[in-house]
């Protein structure tokens, strides 16, 4: 069964081409998570899913509903949490949530065992302003009152943006429960390592979606070998190794070098030879695993 | 219905949590009445003149003292030649000198014919155009008291009244245009910046993902203005009626219905805005420059539309608050019935169906 099925979508703002000839099918019941940097389409694309905007061309279905002519069934039955905290600033949470649950016909009491582990945190401070509450406070309340109407579908654009790294995990754990009541959750996240929160991603680039796999999948298709680099002098290690003819990449992940290497069957031995010849200290070179972010800039290289 | 409902209590919720703006919001009529009924006004008191006497007889006496009298001017000094009169004006002080000629009484009795000279301080032209309006019907009068009883026919008469504002108190001609300024900034202005607010601080994006349909958004955006309008609105009466005792000379109820009306134009006109406007600056900006403005001005609330040039005349026209002004003009100072404004009305009415039909056909189901 499938939540969304997008096919061809485009939309441009007038030169500029946000969302390029995007299709994908989203499962029922999966966390889908969409990962690009800022400007990538993602709102863009949640925008049209949400019947917001209309795409210049091609169609998708929401819970099988056309997002152009059914547009008010979808608005009854998703749950949307834009990007930026929209929320009445001057009522306090508990007045938010009747609020919302007013609107979509519903009480907090009939949906409170979906939003109670959420809630409760959020309990002592009921009778705060939504305006007053921390970022990931914030958060939570918006997720509680896009939940209220015990929706079939959930979109989160960017919902952990600007959010400290411990709300964040909360976030997700959240997620991960709600998951388990059958709702689909469509996210959107410029964070590459919460793609392993996700069941299924999208990598998203410059309005196109580049791959859309299983994280695992993703990463197995990567195709090279992989090696962490250090060394004393990491600057110059960086450009010589650039300049290596059998260089395929080098960025920088924390605190060593991402190498990829264009030879087939390259050992480790090798890169250590050439840079024998560069009178470096300290040289350290380990095969890994690659994660997301690789597949991401190997993608974007394409 | 329940949807709506706890729409409409949200929105009371923004306004009252609002200090600042509903201070404004109730404080500003008041302000502004008090301000255009005690402050500013085209009346004329205690105007401080000067009286260059060459005939110092008994009738030029009697003159001067009507004139002082009358309470709108206050002699500050008497000159003594034409020489003084230049510097007296200098000074700054005085606005009017008022000259007699030589034998004024002697020529009046044997020629029937006496010179005085008025000489207005003309930098405020208003101002002089009134001064000497005033002196000059106070010289009228004393003229047709000498001629009465006696065989000669008056010198000149002129029969003087100022219609519906006998004692041209300009808090009469304020009030009908402060109502339909106060009416116009709290519904048409509060209105467009409300529903522009929700647009700018990203909340009409989930307001329009929700069942709630444009019709329950709008209404219950408007609702909350309509009262806190019509309680401003009785302020206002209020405070013209018994503190500046503005006359109600037409039916009371008449008066509230088309009020009523004028109230649901400037809703409308302010739903209209909003469709055209993404934040609470450009709706700000909107109500200010293309609303507030030209019916300050252009309405006949202070100038007169019948001094204006003719292309200001035609644009007047567009401005419901033109209409309005006649309308209640004509139902408190005049007293008329609803048959003398029943064009007034219509034009209002139109007006009105106009704005919203067109903001319903401009309001956007979607963002863009």
């Amino acid at each position: 069964m499938n939540s969304v099925i997008i096919e061809n979508i485009s939309k441009s703002y007038g030169d500029v081409l946000a969302v390029d000839d995007v299709s994908l099918t989203i499962e029922k019941g999966e966390i889908f998570g969409f990962i690009g940097p800022d400007g990538a389409g993602k709102t863009s694309l949640f925008r049209m899913l949400t019947t917001l905007l209309i795409p210049d061309k091609g169609n998708a279905t929401v819970e099988g509903f056309d997002i152009v002519k059914d547009y008010k069934k979808i608005r009854s039955a998703v749950g949307y949490m834009p990007g930026r905290f929209s929320l009445y600033q001057d009522l306090t949470v508990e007045e938010n949530l009747h609020f919302f649950a007013a609107v979509f016909g519903t009480t907090i009491q009939e949906n409170y065992n979906l939003i109670k582990d959420i809630y409760v945190m959020l309990e002592p401070f009921k009778n705060r302003k939504a305006g007053k509450l921390s970022g990931g406070m914030k958060q939570k309340l918006a997720l509680c009152c896009a939940l209220i109407h015990k929706p079939k579908i959930l979109f989160l654009d960017e919902p952990t943006t600007g959010v400290d790294p411990v709300s964040r995990n909360e976030f997700w754990d959240m997620l991960g429960n709600l998951r388990k009541e059958g709702i689909t959750i469509v996210v959107s996240t410029p964070y590459m390592d919460e793609a392993n929160k996700c069941d299924r991603i999208a990598l998203m680039q410059k309005g196109k979606i580049m791959e859309t796999d299983y994280l695992k999948n993703i990463i197995s298709r990567f195709p090279r070998k992989l090696f962490a680099v250090k060394s004393d002098g990491m600057f110059v290690l960086l450009n010589e190794l650039r300049e290596y003819q059998f260089a395929n990449s080098v960025f920088s992940f924390g605190d060593s070098l991402h190498y990829s290497d264009s030879r087939e069957n390259v050992t480790k031995d090798n890169i250590l030879e050439y840079l024998n010849t560069k009178n470096h200290g300290n040289i350290s070179i380990e095969e890994i695993e690659p994660n997301i972010e690789d597949c991401f800039m190997d993608l974007m290289s394409k | 219905m329940k949807r709506f409902f706890a729409f409409v209590v949200k929105e009371f919720k923004h306004i009252l949590r609002d200090y600042r703006t509903l201070l404004i919001l109730f404080g500003m009529p008041i302000a502004q009445i008090l301000l255009f009924g005690f402050a500013i006004t085209n009346e004329i008191k205690d105007a401080k003149i000067a009286i260059l006497d060459f005939s110092k007889d008994n009738v030029t006496q009697e003159i001067s003292n009507k004139i002082l009298s009358s309470g709108y001017f206050l002699l500050y000094k008497n000159l003594n030649s034409i020489k003084d009169i230049e510097p007296a004006f200098k000074e700054g002080i005085i606005k009017e000198v008022i000259i007699f000629e030589q034998d004024f009484s002697k020529n009046l009795s044997k020629s029937n014919l006496a010179n005085v000279q008025i000489i207005a301080d003309a930098s405020d032209p208003n101002l002089a155009n009134m001064l000497i309006g005033y002196t000059s019907s106070i010289i009228l009068d004393y003229q047709k008291d000498l001629s009465s009883g006696k065989s000669l026919p008056p010198l000149i008469n002129t029969d003087i009244k100022m219609l519906y504002n006998p004692n041209l108190k300009s808090v009469f001609m304020f009030v009908p245009g402060l109502m339909a300024v106060i009416l116009l900034l709290v519904s048409a202005m509060m209105t467009s910046i409300s529903i522009a607010k929700e647009k700018e601080l990203g909340t009409m994006e989930i307001l329009l993902v929700s069942p709630l349909n444009p019709l329950q958004i709008i209404v219950g955006k408007v609702i909350p203005y309509f009262f806190i309008a019509l309680i401003n609105y009785i302020i206002v009466i209020v405070l013209a009626k018994f503190v500046f005792l503005v006359p109600i000379n037409g039916s009371f109820a008449l008066l509230v219905l088309e009020s009523i009306l004028f109230l649901i134009t400037s809703l409308s006109l302010g739903i209209l805005i909003s469709t055209i406007s993404n934040n609470q600056q450009t709706a700000l900006m909107i109500s200010l420059s293309a609303l507030m403005l030209p019916t300050i001005i252009l309405s006949g609330y202070i100038f007169p539309i019948e001094n204006m040039p003719l292309p200001l005349q035609i644009i007047s026209n567009v401005l419901p608050a033109k209409w309005f002004i006649i309308i209640v003009r004509g139902i408190m100072l005049k007293g008329v019935s609803f048959s003398y404004i029943v064009v007034e009305t219509l034009v209002l009415v139109g007006m009105t169906l106009f704005f919203i039909l067109l903001s319903v056909k401009k309001f956007k189901i979607r963002l863009e």
